[in-house]
């Protein structure tokens, strides 16, 4: 039994969680509910276990370094941070019905690393250029910042759900959070997500100037990381200093993780430094 | 009346009407002043230049940047080559426009703190914090509890408790009980003003390296030594006061074919001795003088040695010899001359690539010269000539010249600065409050009443939750003292 194996029945495990915490907040039944949690916690552990053996396979082949080299990696890694945030999220406010917007999102980033026939889960030697122990801290901090958006991203379709109906006449919207707290929610998330993200993009600059002599070289990944760093500082300034709040706040949030996503995989159609992250 | 009267008489009027016309000046100065101060003092001018900024920079991920103009001429065709340039949109992050956007920015950001800062200095920098005892009465969010205690038995505890946890605290007496305000982490207030010096000194540190700065590269021969680099942009030259050796170079590879390692062994040589030497790869450069050197590139270079071997096919002996192009050598048994000339990389035989291949002439004892082809990889392949002598290339030492890539920038260390400065900036900014307490114990009757009120500058969400475990805390403090006692 391999990693790629255990990773694609984790892939499974959230596809079931994800439709657990849609039935709970459908059907409004506790069973269920239970359940989502307990079977989100056992994709989280088998998560953990497919990443852990991913890296004691890589040092058997002798080519060991940490599973953050290539799409299906990182792919793998960014649904793990998304469950796990996500569960710190249930324990402090509660509410199981956020799992319904998050847990597909795991599921969907897992789903595509194991079916996609693009993507190879061969473990690869490192390309010269990526053996730096900058390696781990840059794609780790990229992608709790990029969860942590992706969660936002959840809430904010929450959120705009929810306004909808002010007077609570849909039982499906009933046991939502408080459009108040989904609006903070949001907020917390996104400046989660922007420490981190910039904490990634200046780990990147450092790596990049130990490997090639300069912290920026305006490189399309480079480029896009910064554009979703300015929609989100635009995001944050709008609220703490205009006041900015609600619906645009929620399209702001939205707007923020379409620039993650083609981040992340829309540049790798276009040419520069970045194609580890590609196939 | 003699004219000196006169002027003497008009003198006061005369200045002030110069002082009225400065006055003006100055005004208008200051109106301008002002009015380009509330310019860039808006928030929504940041929004603005933010998303400009964005929206602009996508343009240069689309466009490949400085490429050759023959590039953009094929890709687009003439007249929207014309357009592109003319908006410098082939080296865009470089434009005047985009520059302006920035500088927009910069200034948007310094005069956005100052006027803010100016503010709030006040609310910051304070001796004894002020509290205003109504403004937390009228908090929705106040929690209330009655102590069995009366108000002076508590007051030990609660001190002692709320010190632990604020860094400032302070008891006043109120009507019939007391009142402890406390507060932590007022300089927090700051964390904003942190993140944007540091995108200044960002910007001020890029600033530095470009003009102090330069960014090139140089490819080394094995075995050669280079002075000077080539910059980047432009073809200039780049003097360096020491010389720069390359002792070796080697690539190595995975099974798969994909490289594994790029390793230069380099020496610094000053007045033509070594002084330092250190094996470069990538992710790991060689620094000398602020100059860094980074292994960036290789290439093949032609051989210049190689080992020959030959055979006599009438008498069968196989020979094999050393030699270096261009190089004749006398062939045993009277068979003549042979010379290797040259080297090509890639060659074509009636429409067959062959690959890598020596061309060498053969002049025979008695006869005209032989054009012979060796193609590295088919040592037969002299064979097919069916001459007397049939030649291969038994070896041949790869060489290879690394490219490296050379930059200096003194300001990376503000850069880096920087950087540290904004992550914890950002930390500070949203993820810690100024965190105000107010805690107040009254007499009613044997009894206490407690009121716990608190105010945060950010996450109001947050501190109302803080409140309330503070108030519950309070409350198992009563409960643990009643059970000492």
């Amino acid at each position: 039994m391999n990693s790629s194996y255990v990773l694609s029945i984790v892939t499974f495990i959230y596809g079931l969680a994800a439709c657990f915490y849609i039935a709970s907040w459908i059907f409004r039944k506790l069973l269920p509910a239970r359940l989502a949690t307990w079977t989100a916690i056992l994709a989280v552990i088998g998560n953990t276990i497919g990443i852990v053996m991913r890296w004691v396979e890589s040092y058997r082949l002798g080519i060991g370094h940490a599973p953050l080299s290539n799409l299906y990696e990182s792919l793998i890694f960014f649904s793990w941070t998304i469950a796990v945030v996500y569960l710190v999220i249930e324990k402090r406010y509660q509410n199981r019905i956020i799992g319904a917007f998050t847990t597909p999102l795991s599921f969907l980033a897992m789903a595509y690393a194991s079916m996609s026939p693009n993507i190879s889960d061969r473990i690869q030697p490192l390309l010269p250029a990526l053996k730096s122990n900058w390696l781990i801290a840059h794609v780790m901090t990229c992608f709790i910042g990029y969860a942590a958006f992706a969660i936002a991203f959840g809430i904010s379709w929450m959120y705009l759900l929810k306004q909808r109906d002010t007077v609570g006449k849909s039982g499906l919207l009933s046991h939502f959070p408080l459009p108040r707290i989904l609006e903070e929610l949001n907020h917390q998330l996104v400046m989660f997500g922007f420490l981190f993200l910039t904490t990634g993009i200046i780990t990147g600059a450092v790596w990049a100037n130990s490997a090639w002599g300069r912290y920026w070289g305006w490189d399309p990944k480079e480029t896009w990381s910064l554009i979703t760093w300015f929609i989100y500082a635009t995001l944050l300034h709008a609220r703490m200093m205009r006041g900015w709040g609600g619906k645009r706040i929620a399209y702001m949030s939205i707007i923020g993780f379409a620039a993650v996503l083609f981040t992340y995989f829309g540049v790798n159609y276009l040419p520069g430094l970045h194609s580890y992250g590609a196939v | 009346m003699n004219g000196k009267n006169h002027l003497i008489f008009f003198e006061p009027f005369q200045k002030f009407k110069i002082t009225i016309a400065n006055g003006i000046l100055k005004m208008a100065e200051l109106d301008y002043l002002k009015s380009s101060w509330k310019f860039f003092k808006s928030v929504k001018l940041s929004v603005i230049l933010l998303l400009s900024i964005a929206a602009t920079s996508i343009i240069g991920t689309l466009i490949p940047q400085n490429q050759n103009p023959e590039k953009y001429l094929n890709a687009f065709g003439e007249p929207l080559y014309r357009i592109f340039d003319v908006f410098d949109l082939f080296d865009m992050y470089h434009s005047w426009w985009f520059q302006l956007l920035i500088i927009g920015l910069t200034i948007n950001i310094i005069v956005c703190s100052i006027d803010r800062l100016s503010a709030t200095w006040k609310i910051i920098f304070v001796k004894i914090p002020p509290f205003n005892i109504s403004r937390f009465k009228k908090l929705s969010n106040k929690e209330e509890f009655i102590d069995e205690r009366t108000p002076k038995q508590l007051q030990k505890t609660y001190e002692s408790f709320i010190s632990k946890s604020f860094g400032y605290y302070r008891v006043e007496e109120v009507d019939k009980g007391f009142c402890i305000f406390a507060e932590k982490w007022r300089w927090t207030r700051l964390g904003v003003y942190k993140v944007h010096l540091s995108v200044l000194l960002l910007l001020v540190g890029a600033l530095i390296g470009s003009i102090f700065g330069f960014d090139g590269y140089v490819n080394i021969p094995e075995g050669e030594a280079v002075s000077s680099i080539r910059l980047r942009n432009g073809a200039q030259i780049q003097n360096l006061d020491f010389n720069i050796r390359c002792d070796d170079f080697n690539v190595s590879f995975y099974d798969s074919g994909a490289p594994k390692e790029f390793r230069s062994k380099l020496s610094i040589l000053e007045a033509g001795k070594p002084v330092l030497q250190k094996d470069i790869v990538v992710n790991d450069p060689l620094q000398y003088k602020g100059i860094n050197f980074f292994q960036s590139s290789y290439g093949p270079l032609p051989p210049k040695e190689l080992t020959l071997s030959f055979k006599n096919v009438k008498t069968g002996k196989i020979y094999s010899q050393n030699t270096t192009i261009g190089q004749e050598i006398e062939l045993p048994e009277d068979m003549g001359k042979f010379v290797v000339k040259d080297y090509r990389k890639s060659v074509d035989f009636r429409g067959q690539n062959v690959g890598e291949a020596f061309l060498g002439t053969l002049t025979p004892k008695d006869g005209n010269s032989v054009f012979v082809l060796l193609p590295a990889r088919f040592p037969s392949f002299d064979g097919m000539r069916k001459g007397d002598i049939i030649f291969s290339v038994a070896g041949y030492n790869q060489r290879y010249y690394t490219g490296l890539q050379v930059t200096n920038d003194p300001g990376v260390w503000v850069v880096y600065a920087g950087f540290i400065m904004m992550i914890v900036g950002c930390f500070i900014t949203f993820f810690m409050s100024h965190q105000r307490l107010c805690v107040e114990v009254t007499k009613k009757g044997e009894k206490s009443v407690v009121m716990v009120a608190g105010t945060a500058n950010k996450n109001k969400l947050g501190m109302q939750n803080k409140i309330k475990k503070i108030s519950q805390k309070l409350i198992d403090l009563e409960k643990t003292s009643t059970a000492d006692a």
